[in-house]
Formats: structure tokens, sequence, C-alpha cells
């Protein structure tokens, strides 16, 4: 493995570790009265009404499924980026036919109205 | 003389000697340093943010017509002390029903994905935390931890407003990820590389003359995906009444708070390596610490251009928000996505100069613009105009009846 | 034991473990983030394989989009916040030994496999292999058509999927 990526590791431990301090050393310089009423949940004041459990719309559905379609295509693109020095024409114009897909696939979505917000 | 021109490496190289001269093995050497490295970037930063709130809070103010804060040291400067000593004491108020483990690991995740952007990004001629070759993917990968951190902290607070606030910024979040990413992709194409260090060191003419589109684009997703006004719905008050931290009180929520400042400032930190040179400038190569100097004068400027942009739009409601991103920020990224490749390539193969090449990107990237200025003029002229709300009616008082256009006594 | 054996020790027990927990935790919540933890240590894994590219897109593609996909799935379903009931199958001493007999059976095949015993080469990780890789990508006799029918592919399985969701009308109802 090498040393950058050792240094990406130790940073994500050192990382995890740094904002948990001052949240335990908080913890024992502020003051600890939990009572009953301090804990509810909040709601504008009043008490909570109902369930926490509320219907969803399916539009954030739809949404996180287009994005992550097209976060799958963007991905195949990176090599294809990188590889202009050694690429013919050809593996250009491929590239390029992936995007006018993507972009076709948009369109679609967009006529289909998986993009609107109702 | 090394050590007042290039002092990180010569302070790296005399305590990787001392501790090699002590005889320890190469890889606790190593080990070693990388913690010193990431300790000293992770402290840097977070007390870097002391600066920037106070600075935000008192641009804010002047942009608005008013002092920022003003009382506490000289110029008001020193008033992120006192608020820090005030969040370090508030009591920490757990709702009944949250999820305990989750709840406390929310904030700290969010820090932590903030922080993580900074181990690519280069701040000196030879002096970059990490010089991995998929630098760029790295920068997105850390943006979806963020994301991620966030869904956490809404549906553990057991609370509905919550869970409605986290769900919008994820989808806010992921819905500007795809035109960042295509964003980025110019650099990736211009400079033939994925790695961060690698783009800067391409950068013999600023990509943000090259590409000044893809700079833009970039800036209003990055703007998007911090949660930064004008796309702050999220946070607000008067929306959804604080969103996703609503439960949260004391230092976890003064840590959401950091995050998200400091993210502003990392997300300018990434727009000027990949657009505006990183720490190049003027004698940077020669003498490393001007490098770091530039880089640091680059980033405030950019941060800057965002609390501007703060300070002066009005807010967007979510459904403006989704039909910007998907509908207009989408196609025109790909379209520039496409032109900068086949561009690219052809002068390529043509062995264009340098003058050409920086001609014939910006020839696009201001079409591009010019295209997007008449569709959106063809909008506004298609649109209705709105009706007037009010006539002027007459107003009955009794047997004696006003006129409209009475002058007021 | 040098410490490449060690750390890999490590992450292989952590992501058998979380792949565990996803499936035995009663709170289908905590299952989606036992999955997203399996999925971080599988990223690990590309790392120490010298495919940090692989890693990045792990991260990005899995954890980023289809992990929020689940839990935005999971969130549109309702009662998913209480427990879901028996985990455990009443057949599950037979289904244990069935897994068990086939582990035996795979590890038997494979120690009988010349190929098995031997290292791979170690890949390189600069840049020249990814810069193949796209090159591999679009070449007409490597991975074009593949390419291309992937990108078609996904077309169709957005469409296929605003179908289910929304019915022939699509969004407009």
């Amino acid at each position: 493995m090498v040393s950058n990526w050792l240094f990406i590791g130790i940073f994500l431990l050192i990382v995890a570790i740094f904002p948990g301090a001052p949240i335990l050393i908080a913890y024992f310089l502020a003051p600890r009265k939990p009572n009953s009423l301090k804990s509810q949940i909040y709601e504008c004041g009043i008490e909570t009404v109902g369930d926490t459990w509320v219907q969803f719309k399916v539009q954030y559905y739809n949404f996180a499924l287009t994005f992550l379609i097209f976060d799958v295509e963007i991905v195949f693109l990176f090599p294809w980026a990188i590889a202009f020095n050694q690429l013919s024409i050809f593996g250009v114009l491929a590239g390029v036919l992936f995007l006018v897909i993507l972009f076709a696939e948009l369109l679609a979505a967009w006529q289909k109205g998986a993009l609107e917000w109702v | 003389m090394a050590l007042l021109s290039d002092p990180v490496i010569f302070i790296a190289n005399w305590i990787e000697n001392l501790l090699l001269g002590w005889g320890l093995a190469p890889l606790l050497v190593t080990i070693i340093m990388d913690l010193l490295g990431a300790g000293i970037i992770s402290v840097a930063m977070l007390l870097l943010v002391v600066i920037l709130i106070v600075l935000e809070r008192k641009l804010i103010g002047r942009l608005q017509g008013r002092f920022g804060p003003n009382r506490v040291g000289p110029y008001g400067l020193l008033q992120t002390i006192p608020d820090m000593i005030k969040i370090f004491t508030k009591e920490y108020i757990t709702p009944q029903g949250a999820d305990i483990f989750i709840y406390n690991l929310a904030p700290i995740m969010a820090t932590s994905a903030v922080l993580l952007l900074w181990a690519v990004i280069p701040y000196a001629p030879r002096v970059v935390g990490s010089d991995i070759n998929v630098g760029v993917l790295y920068l997105v990968a850390v943006g979806a931890l963020g994301t991620l951190a966030i869904l956490l902290a809404g549906f553990s607070s057991n609370n509905k407003y919550a869970l409605l606030g986290a769900f919008r910024t994820v989808a806010q979040m992921i819905s500007y990820e795809v035109p960042m990413v295509l964003a980025l992709l110019v650099p990736v194409i211009l400079a033939r590389s994925m790695g961060v260090n690698e783009i800067v060191n391409a950068q013999y003419v600023w990509y943000v003359i090259l590409a000044p589109l893809a700079t833009l684009i970039l800036f209003i997703t990055a703007m998007a995906e911090v949660g930064r006004a004008p796309f702050d719905l999220l946070e607000a008050e008067s929306e959804i009444v604080a969103g996703f931290h609503i439960e949260y009180s004391g230092l976890k929520f003064g840590f959401f708070y950091v995050a998200e400042f400091l993210h502003a400032f990392t997300i300018s930190g990434v727009i000027v390596a990949m657009f505006f040179g990183g720490w190049r400038g003027p004698g940077a190569e020669t003498y490393p610490i001007l490098g770091f100097i530039y880089f640091m004068i680059k980033t405030f400027l950019i941060y800057f251009g965002t609390i501007w942009v703060r300070g002066s739009l009005p807010r967007v409601r979510i459904d403006q928000l989704l039909g910007f991103g998907w509908k207009i920020l989408v196609p025109v990224a790909l379209t520039l996505v496409i032109f900068t490749a086949v561009a690219e390539k052809m002068m390529f193969l043509m062995a264009a100069t340098v003058i050409v090449r920086i001609l014939v990107h910006l020839v696009i990237n201001l079409l591009l613009v010019l295209v997007l200025i008449v569709i959106f003029r063809a909008q506004e002229a298609r649109r209705p105009l709105r009706k007037p709300v009010a006539e002027p009616r007459t107003v009955a008082l009794g047997r004696h009846s006003v006129p409209p256009e009475s002058p007021s006594a | 034991m040098t410490p490449d054996m060690i750390l890999f020790l490590v992450i292989a027990l952590v992501t058998l473990a979380a792949g565990f927990m996803v499936v035995t935790t009663p709170n289908i919540v905590h299952a989606a983030l036992w999955l997203i933890l399996n999925l971080f240590a599988v990223a690990v894994l590309y790392v120490m394989l010298n495919a940090g590219f692989f890693a990045m897109v792990q991260v990005v593609v899995y954890i980023g989009a289809i992990a929020i996909l689940f839990i935005f799935a999971i969130m549109l379903t309702r009662h998913a916040m209480r427990d879901s009931g028996p985990r455990f199958n009443t057949d599950w001493p037979m289904a244990a030994i069935l897994g068990v007999a086939l582990l035996a059976a795979l590890i038997w095949i494979l120690s009988r496999w010349q190929s098995f015993m031997t290292l791979p080469p170690m890949l390189t990780s600069d840049t020249d292999i990814l810069r193949q890789l796209g090159q591999a990508l679009v070449s007409p006799n490597a991975f074009f058509i593949p390419f291309e029918i992937a990108s078609v592919l996904l077309v169709a399985a957005m469409i296929g999927a605003i179908y289910v969701a929304w019915g022939k009308s699509g969004g407009k109802k």
C-alpha cells in the first residue's frame, strides 16, 4: 500500500478523534440537569402530535434514482478523461456518444416528469 | 535561508532525520510523521474557523449596512472567543427516543467529512498531505460522506421536522453533485490527470481563463452543496425551523456550525486549486512560502465571494432549487464537457500553441454563456405578465363615499 | 505477520461482522448503516490491493448513491422505524448446515486449483494503469460495445424505475 493512502488512513483516524475530544470535554464542563420537559421533541412549542413517522413523497426517491444513474455514468467518464493523449478520434467520439446518450436520458426523465417537485 | 523560504519541508526533514537517528523503523517514522501532519492540519483548520466566523459576521453586517460585532476586542475581532466559551458550557439535551450512538456520531462525522478534504489539496510547491492520483474522485467521495452525516443527524433525532429537513438537504445536495462532478471533469480533461497536485502543476495558465463557465458552475454547485445562501433554505429559521439540527444543543450544534463554515472555506480552497492555480504565483517555485501565501490569499478572496453572494441574493424555494440544478445546470455542464473534450482532442492532434488553446476554450465557454442568455431571454419573453393584484375601488363610508384617488390629509 | 497481513485481517473481520449485523439487526435503518460500514471496509480492501480508483468509485457510487437510495426507499415504506418482527427462520439449523457444507466444498475445490496458491502480479498504482483503462473502455477491440450498451442499459433502468414508481403516465397525472 502506497504511503499516500496510509496518510489518508491515519488522517481518517485523527479526524475521527479530534472533534470527539472537545465534545467529551464539553460534556464535563456543561451542566447536566435532564428533566422530562426538556427532552421532549420540538414541535413549534406545542406537544408532539402523532407519530414521528410521516408519509414521504415519492419525489425523493425519484431524485435519488436519477442521481444514482448519473453518478454511475459520470464515474465511467473519469478514466476516459485522463487518457486523452492516447486516444484516437474514435475514442473521443465514443465518449461523446456516451455523454449524448446521458443527455438524452436527462431529457427523457424531464419529459416523464421525474424532475418535478410538486 | 532554507528555513525561511521552505519552512515545512525543512522542519519535516529535520524531524525525520531526528527520528531515524534515534533508531526507529522507517515505517514507524512514516506513521509518526503522518500523525504529526494530520494533527497539525486538523488543529490549524479548526482554529482557522475562529477567524472565518468573525470575518463573515462583520462582512455580512457591512453588506447589510450595519456594523458587525464590535464590542469584544479591537473592532470586534475577538467575538468568537466568548461565543466558543458559551457553546462549550451549554447543556447537551438529548431528545427522548433518539438513537444515542448515531445521534452523537453525526456531528463528528460531519466535521470529519470537511477536514478530510484538506488531505489532498497542495498548499505549496512540494507540500501536500497526500499525493494520491485520484484526488478529484476523493473530493467527491468525501462530499458523499458529508451528505450521509446529515441524513444520520436527521433521522436519529426522532423529530419529524429534523427528518424532513434532512431529506430535503440530501435531495438538494445530490441534485447539485452531478453538475459539480461534471464541472470538476473539465480541469481533469485539460490536465489529463485526476490528481489535484498534478492539476495544480499543469496550470501554467490558470484554468479560470481557459474555462470560466466551468468555474462558475463549480462555484454555484459548491455553494449549493455546502448549503449556503442563496441555497440555505434548509437551515433558515423561517423555513423548516433549523432543519436537521433542531434537536442538537451545546457543542454538538457548535460542530455542525463549524463544519458549515469550514466547508465553505474548504470548497473555496478546492476551487482555487482546480481553477485558480493553487499556489501558483510570481516567485512561488523558488520561495515555497510565497506559494502558501498566494494560496491563502486566493482562497480568502473566493471565500469573500461566497459571503458577498450570501449577503446579496434572496433565498430560493425548494422546487426552484431542484429545477435549476437538474434542468439548467446539468445540460449546460454536459454540453460544456462535450465541447471541451472535442476541442481539446482536436488541438492536441494539431499540436496547437498555448495561445490558440486558450482562445478556443474561451470562445467555447463564452458561446455557451451567450446561448444560455438567449434561452433565458426567450423564456422571460414568453412568460405572461402578472396581472395587477389590486385595483382601485371606491370605499363606502356611510352615506359619504370616499373617492379612491383623494389626496391623503 | 507483516503489518499488511494484520491490517487485512482486521479489515476482513470488520467486513464480515458488519455483514452479519446487516442481516441480524432488528431495526431496518440500523441494517442500512451496517451495510454502509461493510461497503466502506470493502473500499479499504481495494486500497490495500493498490486499486485506489476503485476504492473511490466504491465510496462515490455505493455509499454516496446506492446507500442513500436504500435509506430513501426504506423511509418511503411505512412503519420502517419500528422493529420488523422475528429475524430468524424456524428452519435455520438446516440452512446453517447447508451453508457450512457449501463453504467446505468451495474450499476443497479451490485447494485443488494450482493458481489459487500463487500470488497475482501486484498492480502498480500510477496513473498509466488508469489511462490504459480509459483507452480500453473506448477502443473497438476492447470494451467499446459494452461501454455504450451500459449507458443504454442505464437509461432503460431509469425509465423502467420511473414507470414502476409512477405508472404509465409518468409524473403527469
